[in-house]
């Protein structure tokens, strides 16, 4: 559903391209995930996935196909439409993410009062039932929260509602569960998992904690310095890595004896 | 975000209240008829028929300040309300979209703080002529680059705010992002300005009325009185003191409540 051909990202301010030619696919319900350090590239992709860079301050090059659309050099009129019904993203620190001054709910739903022509009783309906299916509790007590008075965790499930409630055929998570403790993580990956199976919802998954990729990628793809070095299903690729790249950045995961990294 | 009153908001708020009160009361009801001249009581001293005294006709002060601030408070806040609404707009259209028109408008704005406001204010005067539409026009125009400067910031800053990506991803409209989104989360700082912007316009609209090209007679305001209270100032020191009193308390009042706004905002983040 999602097919990326040979992009090519450079910023005008930088010398090294930030993605030097990825190619990348994901079939529909798929989960795929897109892991590598710091600078590797992997939040470019997505962002230009989103056609959130800055199109002034940088040469794209390539194709990106959703659905057979392109989403790279249509015009924006025309993307402001598929972004909005048919890609949703979660990015990785929910605090951010909302608008400290609006209910939740009327946010779960902007997406909705944008793209659709639910008259606001509807809306409200719908925003009810996607609060719900993210399993936060009292959906109604959430609707009329602020952003504040919600926790770190029912905040990304708010966002994940927000992303899903007009039901896109692909999620972009730009590392989801960085900014959450490991029981709250926990609970998000098993909620995307259900997600996944129950919409059937596609999600490029984006993430530098191996762990977390492995308990939730079918697929996984490893970035370098821009470029695409390893591609697979997860458990080839972490049990034979074949890239040098890979291996270290599989050794560093810590383990049980806590032998390896510090 | 639980609004908690700070101790200078609240003074702020009760002497602000107090004299917009007064003011209030005094635009359908004055002691004396504030223009009613009284040749056997000139010069008269504070006391208990004329609380502030009388001037060099006879006339109450009291009466007199009462009309006078309400004069001075709607000069400045039409003044304030010209300066923010334009000042946010070109704000907005700089901060948020940057690029050309940011580079046009601010070097503009540059150019205009670089003169005295006083000064500009009277560039516009001498071209309209005095009275009280034309110093809100002259002082409203001047007001709009400080307003401009801070709320381009505002805007500049939210720009890249993880709920403006997401708003923008979902096809939000620029004027939505603008108007729903952002405009609430500047008012931060620019609720602050209004109040420091309200007692610059105070000072300002009193300094051109002291200068003489401000309202003209028979409007009276704090400033026209002050310089009138000036030529008598050894007869009857009191006129002067009382109406700058008013002037000091005005601006007292408005900077706690700024002050108080600013206090919050750092608690709350």
């Amino acid at each position: 559903m999602l097919e990326i051909r040979d992009l090519h990202v450079k910023f005008h301010n930088r010398d090294r391209e930030a993605v030097a030619g990825i190619s990348l696919t994901i079939a529909d319900g798929e989960i795929m995930g897109l892991v590598g350090e710091s600078g590797s590239g992997k939040s470019v992709t997505a962002m230009s996935i989103a056609g959130l860079l800055p199109r002034k301050q940088c040469d794209l090059s390539g194709d990106i196909l959703l659905d057979g659309e392109d989403l790279l050099h249509a015009p924006r009129s025309a993307l402001r439409q598929i972004h909005g019904r048919r890609i949703g993203v979660v990015f990785q620190e929910p605090m951010s993410a909302m608008d400290p001054l609006m209910r939740v709910g009327e946010q779960v739903g902007e997406v909705l009062r944008i793209h659709t022509k639910l008259t606001p009783a509807q809306r409200k309906q719908k925003v009810l039932e996607v609060l719900a299916s993210v399993e936060l509790p009292d959906p109604e007590g959430v609707y009329n929260k602020y952003p504040h008075e919600l926790s770190g965790g029912m905040l990304q499930r708010a966002m994940i509602a927000a992303a899903i409630v007009i039901h896109p055929s692909l999620l972009l998570l730009d590392e989801p569960t960085t900014a959450l403790d490991v029981t709250i993580q926990a609970q998000i990956l098993e909620l995307l998992k259900k997600l996944n199976a129950e919409k059937g919802i596609s999600m490029l998954f984006i993430s530098h904690n191996l762990n977390v990729v492995r308990k939730l990628c079918r697929r996984v793809a490893v970035m370098q310095r821009g470029l695409l070095v390893e591609e697979g299903d997860t458990d080839q690729v972490f049990f034979h890595p074949r890239h040098p790249y890979t291996k270290r950045l599989i050794e560093a995961i810590p383990t049980r004896h806590g032998k390896e990294t510090v | 975000m639980k609004k908690k009153l700070n101790a200078y908001l609240l003074a702020g708020l009760i002497i602000t209240g107090a004299l917009l009160l007064l003011t209030l009361i005094g635009a359908f009801h004055t002691p004396h008829d504030p223009n009613a001249m009284d040749s056997l009581a000139k010069f008269q001293r504070p006391g208990a028929g004329h609380v502030f005294g009388t001037d060099n006709f006879g006339r109450d002060i009291f009466s007199r300040v009462l009309k006078g601030s309400g004069t001075t408070l709607a000069i400045a806040l039409a003044t304030v309300a010209i300066g923010a609404v334009f000042g946010t707009l070109v704000g907005a259209l700089t901060g948020y979209f940057g690029g050309i028109v940011d580079d046009a408008l601010m070097r503009l704005n540059d150019a205009l703080t670089a003169f005295p406001s006083i000064l500009l204010a009277l560039l516009v005067i001498s071209l309209v002529g005095p009275g009280k539409y034309n110093v809100v026009l002259a002082l409203g125009l001047v007001f709009i680059p400080s307003f401009a400067r801070v709320t381009r910031t505002a805007f500049a800053s939210l720009r890249d705010v993880n709920y403006i990506t997401s708003a923008r991803l979902m096809g939000a409209s620029n004027l939505r992002i603008l108007a729903v989104h952002m405009l609430p989360n500047t008012m931060r700082v620019l609720l602050p300005a209004i109040t420091i912007g309200f007692n610059n316009a105070v000072l300002a609209e009193a300094s051109m009325s002291f200068l003489g090209i401000g309202v003209t007679p028979p409007d009276a305001s704090l400033g026209y009185m002050l310089s009138e209270a000036q030529s008598m100032f050894a007869r009857a020191p009191w006129y002067a003191l009382c109406t700058g009193g008013v002037i000091a308390l005005l601006v007292f009042g408005a900077g706690l409540i700024g002050e108080g706004l600013q206090k919050m905002d750092r608690e709350v983040a």
